[in-house]
Parts: structure tokens; C-alpha cells; sequence
């Protein structure tokens, strides 16, 4: 740094040494050539600093430890061997392997240091080398040079770690003991993030929480939505309170893309994908699974991309989300993602591999999780002479419950029922030609003995299946199908009249003009949506009765979503359209309660509600009175439409109220200025006001005037 | 309601104005013909031709005898609506936006746009009974607003002039020395520019249509908000019943950004709304493009819409109109 000498001090050093400053041409002064007397200049001082933070920045020296410890001879071999597997990741600097020698024995002492050029490439092998085995006695423990410091500073000595007072913490659940049990809903659009009650008595949002750039990207209600989460650049938070939103926890993962709960809300798995260094190399993908509650990395997972692309297929698109699939429940026990031929599922307690190793599955395309039970699914394809094939595989014990070899087949895809009761695998295969496909249905009745499956295949097996979709926790499922831009929707049910084990058809509707299936979270209703072409065509059908409820058109819907508990419908239009951006609130039988218009909409999304504690006699027992429950809640809802009525007649009469006082100020005021007016128009009279008189006016105008001797005939002649 | 379709524009119609008497209703569109159809069966009786540009906006006397046309051409002109012969051009710098005869038709402003350097401005030029007398210098010249000013008016005897246009601010003027003598509040006030004002037949108040998907209704005298319509789409026209308490709206997505997918996108209706209770009454459709122009007949049994699809839509309405309750 140079010296900064101020124009006083100047004056005062000339002063002492009897020099005129006024005299002195700056410009002629020079150092001697080679010589900066000790002044840098300022180009000089940036090298410096630049060079000052390599040389400061220890993050590209790697400490390996676990060495085999060799004499003198054997130096030379062993840092050959060291050398060939750290200059594989990365380039060492010249001198950058340095392999200490015990001055006293001769021999090595069993650790080394390596230098790379950039801290990149050190935590590249760090991560790729730590836990590398050379032999069964020397398995590397690779640390940063940099933590040193952090590990001398760990105490000799175990103290107990500090306790901290307990701090109680706001009710997360308050809102669902709402007294008006309303439900609320979270909305992002422009910049603002607003999460509002659904006051479907009142016709009207209420607001809990607005809050402008509360996320970077997106928001995200926990599955039973205690937690809101927002992304941000530096990580992920989760928010939530009794009575407003308040942030519970941050997670720190740099450049967060996505993010996903466990069903039970315990681990949060969150994930970035990071431009590599070098062009040609796929990106780097990292994973965290954090601890929700307090925060803790759980495990991490870092890799090219090309590890985490599903079926091991290596596509282009690059990775599937979610990567890890949480098996079904609220205890949160297990995860599994699919690699190249495996099927690795983890385990919750250790966060490892069951049986510390992968389900080896030859050519495995697709796999899901009962959303109940710890069974698996998995597809497998056709490969040479091998049938492809479904089968179900129980967790931890990795015993296979079922299988069932499907031949010719192009594809699969496996939909479980919300209870885990029945799964149904939609085959699609080849014709004879192989040149078009057709589709059936194997249907898996999970809870029986044996676990019965039963084909299922269309009227017409040639149509296509446009959708497929279970009722929850029920035993219908609804398909559209059909290759005319009409399709048919058609209903079944698994059980049949007095058998309730075979499939059934209950009915279906020709020419709706649907193409995707919105069952009611609670079954027995469901919306066809047209979405996309059929710009937004809403029927609204009761399953129990077979019959239509309503049918309605949210024009250029792209979303439709029920409320957790079935009482309400949002469709929303969201900004991928430019206009109409905005959302409808609908009750189950498809009647519109209000719409809010807002520009750049991003998001709706419902709260979701945690499952019922209610045992299921309780239920049917409410179900059963229902009526009885309901009287109470029927006379509410009159008095608040009383009330609202009378809000609004009361509104209307003071809106015309307050009319009148305008009308007769400006009656004044133009009686006033009437003579005035009549003076600007000359005299003219102001008739604005006045009826004005149709009068008829008769003009005659000569035309043309003819004279015309008529011969005089003598009658007598 | 059957509405009578009046072709004879062959671009978007820029505004539409009905005489005194409710029997002539004047189109004005982006060819250079401004046209006068009977206001009743929507016959074409004639055109006035002499333009050379877009004309934007029109005015007609009291008496029916006069019509002003302002036009892109940089010209302001003077009719004789009978016989369609040009009395006087005046003749600006820029392109003429808006026409307003004053109370009397003594005094006509116009505004011209900002072009080529020079600034929007209003002027004030004198009307002589007698063509030949015609002067055509300015009698005032009001500068100050940024942007265009898509609509200049006369207020209470002539006292005040009221502009509004692109800056979304209205201000109030006087029309004797020029002074800004009101302006409209930020907060309050439209969000995005002002395409369109129309006053009450008693000149009383005014309504205002503006981009921001509203329309407000002012006090003329004390610029006092009385009324906010929101719609979904950004207003191009507004206009009021002179027998009804209702305003109608129209407009649609800017014509640039028409999508060919289906007309329902757009949503080119006139949007009726309670003028009291600002709620929405109804729509009528037919328009296959933005509306641009609107306006009642003084009667307030008809109403005319002009739209960028070139067409004028005649509506008469059915009995049942005048029986609304609600």
C-alpha cells in the first residue's frame, strides 16, 4: 500500500525545507530509473493483491491421510501410485505432491499433501477419493488443507453440549381449527405472494399474509401443510404460525433449482444442477436431504448429471424430479431412485442403503412406491428374449410379492389408488404389424391373498387412452379414451354387484369434450376438463347418481385443483397465456363463487390438510347423521347470506344516495348557469332539457310550369 | 336487438359521434374518409373527402351545419355537413388528434400530437358563423404534458378546457390564460394512459377510459373521483346513457397482439355497467377486433361501436333494456 501524504503535510515538509511549492513544475520531476522509492504504482498494487489471495487460499491443498508408511526405497513407487490417482481428477502443480519423510527412520509417515490448481479440482477429489480403498488396511481419509485449523480446534475434552431452553413454539396446525373450517390457499402473482383464506360463504378471498419477493422462484406447501417453503438463490426456508407467516428454518444449498417434502414433512430433499467447468463435461448435480425440523444436512449426493437421469437411459433432458421417491406413509422410512440397472432405496435411520447395496434390476425403466405401504413397483422392458415385466417388491426384505411377464409390450405406466389397494398398470403393445399400438389394463388387487390380477381391455381396444385416474380412497377409476377429437369417458368400478372381485363397467359418456380427469379428494365427483385445445371445458359429474352436476367453461384454464377436502375447485389461468390471467373458485357441484383477475399469475395452490384422525366407524357414523350435523352449519349459512344481503342493500341504498347528492348539485348548478349558457349560444334557448317538438312543415315548390293549349272539340259537332 | 353492420370503412374506426338530433351518426377511421350514415337504418348518406391521413376525431354543431375532422395528415377542416364541401383547413405541425366544438360553437380546441420534435399541444381557434371570415390563427396554445393528449374537451361555459391522454393524468385548464388549474392525483387516478372522455349530456361530469382495464367517472368542475368501472381488458371507449343510469365499455387486447386462436380471447365486447352501483349488467358481442369507438344516441335508445375490424355495429335496443332492474 503507498503512503497517502495529505497537501497540508506537503506544504509543511516544503515549508521545513525552504522550497517554494509554487515554483516547483510536478511535471519535471522523475525517480531514477529502476528505482520506485519504495512507491508502487497503482497497476503494481493489483498484481499484488491478486497474488496475495492464491497464495492466501489454501482450498486447492488436499491432506491425504491413511498411507501406507514406507522406507526410503519404496518412495518412489508409492508416490507414483499416489500421484496416477490424483492426477486423474485434476492437475497437480508441479511440486504440488509432497510426501513427508520422518528425518530420524527414513520412511514416510504416512500422509502427503497435494496441490491442485484450483480449489475445484481439490474438492472434486476430496469428494471422489475420501473412503478410497488401496488395500483392506489403507482406506484414505482425504481432508482439506484449509480445516485444519478447524480440527485443532476441536476440544480434548467431550463437553456436554449446551442445552437450550425450551422455546415454545407457535401452533403450526391453528389454522385448520379455523371456526368457519375454511381452507386456505397460496397465490403468486407478479411479485407478490399472498396466501388467503377461501370464504366461500362471504364469495371472497381473505387475506392472511401478503408478502412482495417472498420466493426467487417458486413457493411450496409441505404434503400436510404445516410448512410453506420458498426458494431462494442461497437455499431454501420454510415459513409458517399460528395467526401469520414467520420463517421456521433456512436450508442453505446454493442455487437451489428444486425442491420436494417427504410425505410425512420430515426430510426435505433440495436440488441444483451447476454449469460444469468444462463445456463437454454433463452438469454437476447436488442433493441435499435435510432434517426439516432442525435444519441438518442429513446426506448429501453430488454427481454428473448423467447419474441421476432416470432408467439410467442417460437422456438429454437430464434429470426426472422428484430423483428420490419417499415410500408411502407418515413415518418417512424409506427413499429409492433408479440408476443404470439398480434400484437404490435408502433407509431413514442410517440414511443408507438397505443391506448397504442396490436392487439389481437388469434394464429397470420405471419404478413407484404403494402410497401406503413400503412395496415397490417395477417396470421393466422387452430386452432380447426376455419378457418385459410388473413386479412388486416388498421393503427392507427386497422379497419379490408378485410378478407378471407382459409381452410385446412399448410401454407402461403404473397408477396406484390413493390407499394403496389396488394398483393399475396401463401396457401399451404392439399390434401384430408392430406398427401401431393398442392398450390394456393389469389390475393389481394389492390387499387380497395372493395379490389376484385381473386384464382388463376396452370395448374398442384399438382407442387411445387420453387419461387414466383412481378415485381416492376408492374403488372406481375413470378413463377418457378414444381417437376422435370427441372422446368417450368411461367409469369402472372394481368390484361388481354381488362380486367384489371382478371389474365392472358402470357407464360411459360418448363425445365429452374432455381430455383430463380432476376426481374430488373425497371420490364420488369428478371434473372432465377440456384443458389445451378444448380451452378450458368444465362437466362437473357425480359418479354415484351417473349423472352430470353442471357443466362450465373457464375459457384458457390451464390448472384445475381441488381443495383437500372436496368442497371447492380453483381453475386458474396461469401466465402461460398472456391474458385472462387470474383464478375461479367453484363449489363441488360446479357452481362459480367468484373470480379474481390478476396479471401475471403464477401459482394457486391449496393448503393441504393432514389425513383425518377420525377412525372410519366415526366417519360412516357422521355420515350416517349427516343431516343432523349439518343443521347447525344450514343456519349459519342463512345468516350470513341474511347478512350479506342486507350489507349489500345497504350498500346499494348509500351509493344511490350519495348519487343523488351529485345529480341535484349539478341540477343546481346548470339552473345557474343557464342564462349564461343562452348568452354563448346568442340568444339561443337552452333546450337541452327541453322535449323537443317534431313540427311539420309544408313546403311547396313549383317544379316547372307548363302551358298547354288543349284543342277545343265541339261535342256538338 | 339485431344489429345493423355498417360497412364502408375499409380501416379500423377511430371514433363516432352522433348530431344533436340523434338522426346522423359521423364514423371517423383510419382511411381518410370521415363518413355520416343515417343514425336510423344505418344508410350511408354520404362522405367528406379531402383527407390525406388517418382522421382520429370529429365534431359536429348544434345546429348539424358544421363538422370539424381532425386528422393525421396535420389538419384540422371544417365541413359544411350538407353538402360536404371542405369550408376551412387549418393546417399544424404535427398530427391533429382531437376536435371539440365549445358551447355556442364560437370555439373549437384541438390537439395535436408530439411528432418530429415538437411537443403535444391544445389549441384554441375561433369559429366565424361565415366560412369566408374564417380565421386560422390560434387563439390560445396550451404546452406542458409529456406524451400524447388523445382527448381535449370543452367544461362548464367554456371556461375550463379538460385534456387527458398517454401520462394518465387529466388535467383541468383555463381556457382564458392557460393556467393548469387542476390535475387528477397519482394515487387515485388511472394507472396508464387515457384513451378515451366522454362528458354527460349536461356536461356535468365526465368519464374517462384508460389502459389500465378501468374506466373512472370525475366531477368536471372539482375533478372529484366519483366512480371506478374495472373490466379485464384495457379500455379503448367509453360512453354513457343519456337515459339510463349506465356506462358501456369497450375495448379488447391491443390490436398488435390480436391472437388468431379464438375471438372469445379478446373479449371485443361493449361492457355495460351500472353507472350508480358500478356492476357489471351485460355485454353485447359481435366485433372481431378491439372496440375503438363508442357512442349513444342522444335519444338513448340506440347505441353505435366501432371496432379495428373496420365495421360500425348499429344497435337498437329491445324493450326489454329499458326494463333492467337490479
Amino acid at each position: 500500500m503507498s503512503v497517502v501524504v495529505s497537501m497540508d503535510e506537503i506544504r509543511a515538509i516544503s515549508e521545513r525545507l525552504g522550497v517554494d511549492l509554487a515554483k516547483i513544475n510536478l511535471d519535471s520531476i522523475h525517480l531514477p530509473p529502476g528505482d520506485d522509492m519504495g512507491i508502487p504504482s497503482d497497476d503494481e498494487d493489483l498484481l499484488k493483491e491478486d497474488a496475495m489471495e492464491e497464495d492466501q487460499g489454501f482450498g486447492n491443498i488436499l491432506v491425504v491421510d491413511n498411507l501406507p508408511v514406507v522406507p526410503k526405497e519404496k518412495y518412489e513407487k508409492l508416490e507414483g501410485v499416489v500421484r496416477k490417482i490424483y492426477s486423474q481428477l485434476g492437475v497437480i502443480k508441479e511440486g504440488g505432491l509432497n510426501m513427508p519423510v520422518d528425518p530420524v527412520t527414513q520412511k514416510t509417515l504416512g500422509y502427503c499433501f497435494i496441490e491442485y490448481n484450483t480449489p475445484q479440482e481439490a474438492d472434486l477429489s476430496k469428494e471422489k477419493t475420501h473412503g478410497y480403498k488401496l488395500d483392506r488396511s489403507h482406506i484414505f481419509a482425504v481432508n482439506m488443507f484449509e480445516d485444519i485449523e478447524k480440527f485443532l480446534k476441536v476440544p480434548d475434552e467431550w463437553a456436554p453440549p449446551e442445552i437450550k431452553p425450551y422455546v415454545p413454539v407457535e401452533m403450526l396446525q391453528k389454522w385448520l381449527t379455523d371456526d368457519k373450517a375454511r381452507d386456505q390457499y397460496v397465490i403468486r402473482s407478479g411479485g407478490d405472494t399472498e396466501v388467503l383464506w377461501n370464504d366461500a360463504r362471504q364469495m371472497k378471498p381473505e387475506l392472511v399474509y401478503k408478502r412482495p419477493y417472498w420466493t426467487e422462484s417458486f413457493v411450496q406447501w409441505s404434503p400436510m401443510g404445516t410448512y410453506l417453503a420458498t426458494v431462494h438463490r442461497q437455499g431454501a426456508a420454510i415459513w409458517g404460525g399460528a395467526t401469520t407467516f414467520n420463517r421456521l428454518m433456512r436450508y442453505a444449498h446454493p442455487q437451489v433449482k428444486l425442491i420436494d417434502f417427504s410425505p410425512g414433512e420430515r426430510y426435505l430433499v433440495t436440488y441444483s444442477s451447476h454449469e460444469p467447468s468444462n463445456p463437454r463435461d454433463t452438469h454437476r448435480v447436488v442433493l441435499n436431504i435435510f432434517d426439516v425440523r432442525t435444519g441438518k444436512v442429513m446426506r448429501d449426493f453430488k454427481g454428473s448429471a448423467d447419474e441421476f437421469a432416470v432408467g439410467g437411459t442417460g437422456g438429454v433432458t437430464g434429470v426426472s424430479w422428484p430423483v428420490f421417491r419417499w415410500s408411502g406413509g407418515k413415518e418417512d422410512k424409506y427413499f429409492a431412485r433408479i440408476g443404470k440397472n439398480v434400484i437404490s432405496v435408502y433407509e431413514t435411520e442410517t440414511f443408507s442403503l438397505i443391506d448397504k447395496k442396490s436392487i439389481k434390476v437388469e434394464n429397470v425403466m420405471d419404478f413407484s412406491w404403494s402410497p401406503t405401504d413400503p412395496i415397490l413397483s417395477l417396470f421393466v422392458p422387452e430386452c432380447g428374449n426376455q419378457p418385459a415385466r410388473v413386479s412388486l417388491v416388498q421393503i427392507p426384505s427386497k422379497e419379490e410379492l408378485r410378478q407378471k411377464n407382459l409381452f410385446s409390450v412399448s410401454d407402461c405406466k403404473m397408477y396406484w389408488q390413493s390407499n394403496g389397494d389396488y394398483l393399475a398398470v396401463k401396457v401399451d403393445r404392439y399390434t401384430k404389424t408392430k406398427k401401431s399400438t393398442y392398450t390394456g389394463f393389469e389390475l393389481f388387487r394389492i390387499k387380497e391373498r395372493d395379490i389376484p390380477i385381473e386384464v382388463l381391455e376396452l370395448d374398442n381396444k384399438n382407442d387411445k387412452i387420453i387419461a387414466f385416474a383412481w378415485e381416492p380412497k376408492g374403488h372406481r377409476f375413470a378413463v377418457i379414451h378414444g381417437d376422435n377429437p370427441r372422446p368417450d369417458v368411461s367409469f369402472y368400478s372394481m368390484r361388481s354387484g354381488t362380486n367384489t372381485g371382478r371389474v365392472s363397467k358402470l357407464t360411459t359418456l360418448k363425445g365429452k369434450q374432455a381430455n383430463a380427469l380432476y376426481w374430488s379428494p373425497g371420490g364420488r365427483f369428478i371434473i372432465l376438463a377440456g384443458m389445451k385445445g378444448f380451452n378450458g371445458q368444465l362437466e362437473f359429474f357425480d359418479v354415484d347418481e351417473l349423472d352430470t352436476m353442471a357443466s362450465a367453461e373457464h375459457f384458457m384454464a390451464t390448472d384445475v385443483e381441488w381443495d383437500p377436502t372436496g368442497r371447492y375447485v380453483a381453475t386458474a389461468v396461469t401466465s402461460v397465456h398472456e391474458m385472462e390471467n387470474g383464478f375461479n373458485i367453484w363449489s363441488f357441484n360446479g357452481k362459480l363463487l367468484y373470480r379474481i383477475l390478476k396479471d401475471h399469475f403464477f401459482q394457486f395452490l391449496w393448503r393441504p390438510r393432514p389425513p383425518s384422525f377420525l377412525s372410519k366407524e366415526k366417519e360412516e357414523e357422521i355420515a350416517k347423521n349427516l343431516k343432523k350435523y349439518s343443521k347447525k352449519y344450514e343456519a349459519e349459512d342463512q345468516d350470513v347470506s341474511l347478512l350479506l344481503s342486507e350489507q349489500d342493500r345497504e350498500k346499494r341504498k348509500k351509493l344511490k344516495e350519495e348519487w343523488e347528492a351529485w345529480i341535484s348539485k349539478w341540477k343546481r348548478l346548470h339552473e345557474e348557469e343557464k342564462m349564461e349558457r343562452e348568452k354563448l349560444r346568442d340568444g339561443e334557448a337552452s333546450d337541452e332539457e327541453e322535449e323537443y317538438e317534431a313540427k311539420e312543415v309544408e313546403v311547396e315548390e313549383i317544379l316547372n310550369v307548363e302551358e298547354e293549349v288543349i284543342p277545343f272539340e265541339d261535342s256538338q259537332q | 336487438m339485431r344489429p345493423i353492420l355498417m360497412k364502408g370503412h375499409e380501416r379500423p374506426l377511430t371514433f363516432l359521434k352522433y348530431n344533436r338530433d340523434g338522426d346522423l351518426l359521423f364514423s371517423c377511421a383510419k382511411d381518410h374518409t370521415p363518413t355520416v350514415w343515417f343514425a336510423d337504418n344505418g344508410e350511408r348518406l354520404g362522405t367528406y373527402r379531402g383527407h390525406n391521413g388517418a382522421v382520429w376525431c370529429c365534431d359536429v354543431s348544434r345546429d348539424s351545419s358544421r363538422l370539424i375532422t381532425g386528422s393525421a395528415d396535420q389538419t384540422a377542416m371544417l365541413w359544411d355537413v350538407q353538402t360536404g364541401t371542405q369550408l376551412h383547413t387549418f393546417t399544424f405541425d404535427s398530427p391533429a388528434r382531437s376536435v371539440d366544438f365549445s358551447v355556442g360553437d364560437k370555439l373549437a380546441v384541438i390537439t395535436t400530437d408530439p411528432f418530429m420534435g415538437l411537443t403535444s399541444a391544445i389549441h384554441i381557434k375561433n369559429i366565424s358563423k361565415d366560412p369566408s371570415e374564417q380565421m386560422s390563427e390560434s387563439v390560445l396554445v396550451l404546452k406542458g404534458p409529456q406524451g400524447r393528449i388523445n382527448r381535449a374537451v370543452w367544461g362548464p361555459l367554456n371556461k375550463t378546457i379538460i385534456s387527458a391522454g398517454e401520462d394518465a393524468v387529466i388535467r383541468i385548464w383555463d381556457a382564458e390564460t392557460g393556467k393548469v388549474l387542476k390535475e387528477s392525483d397519482k394515487e387515485i387516478g388511472h394507472k396508464k394512459g387515457i384513451t378515451s372522455l366522454q362528458k354527460s349530456v349536461d356536461g356535468s361530469h365526465f368519464i374517462t377510459g384508460s389502459l389500465d382495464k378501468s374506466a373512472k367517472l370525475w366531477d368536471i368542475r372539482s375533478l372529484t373521483l366519483i366512480k371506478n368501472y374495472t373490466t379485464e381488458r384495457p379500455v379503448n371507449a367509453v360512453t354513457m346513457s343519456p337515459l339510463l343510469n349506465h356506462v358501456v365499455l369497450g375495448g379488447g387486447q391491443d390490436a398488435s397482439a390480436v391472437t388468431t386462436t379464438d375471438h372469445r380471447a379478446g373479449k371485443f365486447e361493449a361492457k355495460f355497467y351500472d353507472k350508480i352501483l358500478t356492476e357489471e349488467i351485460g355485454g353485447v358481442k359481435g366485433h372481431f377486433g378491439p372496440i375503438n369507438a363508442l357512442a349513444f344516441n342522444p335519444d338513448g335508445k340506440s347505441f353505435a361501436s366501432g371496432g379495428e375490424d373496420g365495421y360500425v355495429r348499429l344497435h337498437h335496443f329491445d324493450q326489454d333494456y329499458f326494463n333492467i332492474r337490479i
